[in-house]
């Protein structure tokens, strides 16, 4: 090995400092929040065909209602959470280069909390009113 | 010192031949980072309707030319493929329809259901609102 003066193996040098257990969590929480749309997706797709030939204010009275903007905001965090993860695993399967894996994986997750705080910020907006 | 040994290394996917499931899981993929970047207009979307009606008319403008119209259609398709697609793997998680016909028939039935329900959708989109 690299270190000639240590004469402990490889296994016996990591052994009892114990497992992260985190080592299925991106796996769980793709489960969970895939889980979480399959239930939201027919009232959401129930909420987009109700907007449907409506103006900017039709719409904005209909995303402003209390149990569809709830609705929406869950929606929004399951399929962002999701496609975080799901890109996530892309990036690692194609991208060899370490820095090049560092910057996709940062731009990934810039680009999810962009989408989900601007949606969320939106719906938030619309429901007060402002 | 011991020589690096030359251990072979799985064989990537054009040394295998083309099966149903293994397209699916392309296309698993591939609508999941359609998705991905369609959120851009979901978003667009809604904070259009936050702002006004003139940016939303932009919006309205854009899904309902022709462009715009196949846009929506690719993303309801993609949305629901991969969600009733997603549920097969749901199956598998759990243990059950790994054999060769059942994997198959969850395979083809997740292809059809996909189309079936975007088709549904659109059928009930233009009932309701004459198109968008």
């Amino acid at each position: 090995m690299s270190r000639p003066s240590s004469m402990r193996t490889p296994l016996g040098r990591v052994r009892y400092l114990g497992s992260s257990h985190s080592g299925t969590s991106d796996f769980w929480r793709q489960r969970l929040t895939a889980v979480a749309m399959t239930l939201l997706i027919v009232p959401v797709i129930v909420i987009v065909l109700m907007l449907i030939g409506r103006n900017q204010a039709g719409a904005a009275q209909i995303l402003g209602s209390l149990p569809i903007a709830i609705i929406l905001v869950l929606f929004i965090i399951a399929s962002v959470w999701h496609m975080k993860i799901g890109m996530q695993i892309i990036i690692e399967d194609y991208v060899h280069n370490e820095i090049l894996k560092l910057a996709s994986v940062m731009a990934n997750n810039f680009f999810c909390i962009a989408v989900a705080l601007a949606s969320i910020y939106a719906i938030v907006k619309l429901s007060s009113g402002v | 010192m011991t020589a690096r040994i030359e251990r072979p290394l799985s064989p990537h996917l054009q040394t295998y031949r083309m099966t149903l499931t293994m397209a699916l899981s392309v296309i698993h993929r591939a609508t999941g980072i359609a998705l991905y970047f369609g959120t851009l207009l979901l978003a667009w979307w809604l904070i259009a309707a936050a702002s006004g009606p003139g940016a939303y008319a932009h919006v309205q403008a854009f899904t309902g030319s022709i462009i715009g119209k196949l846009i929506v259609f690719g993303y309801t398709w993609a949305l629901l493929h991969h969600l009733v697609s997603g549920i097969r793997y749901f199956f598998w998680d759990l243990g059950y329809g790994f054999k060769a016909n059942e994997r198959e028939a969850l395979t083809w039935g997740a292809l059809i259901a996909g189309i079936s329900l975007t088709v549904l959708v659109w059928i009930i989109a233009y009932t309701v609102g004459g198109g968008r």
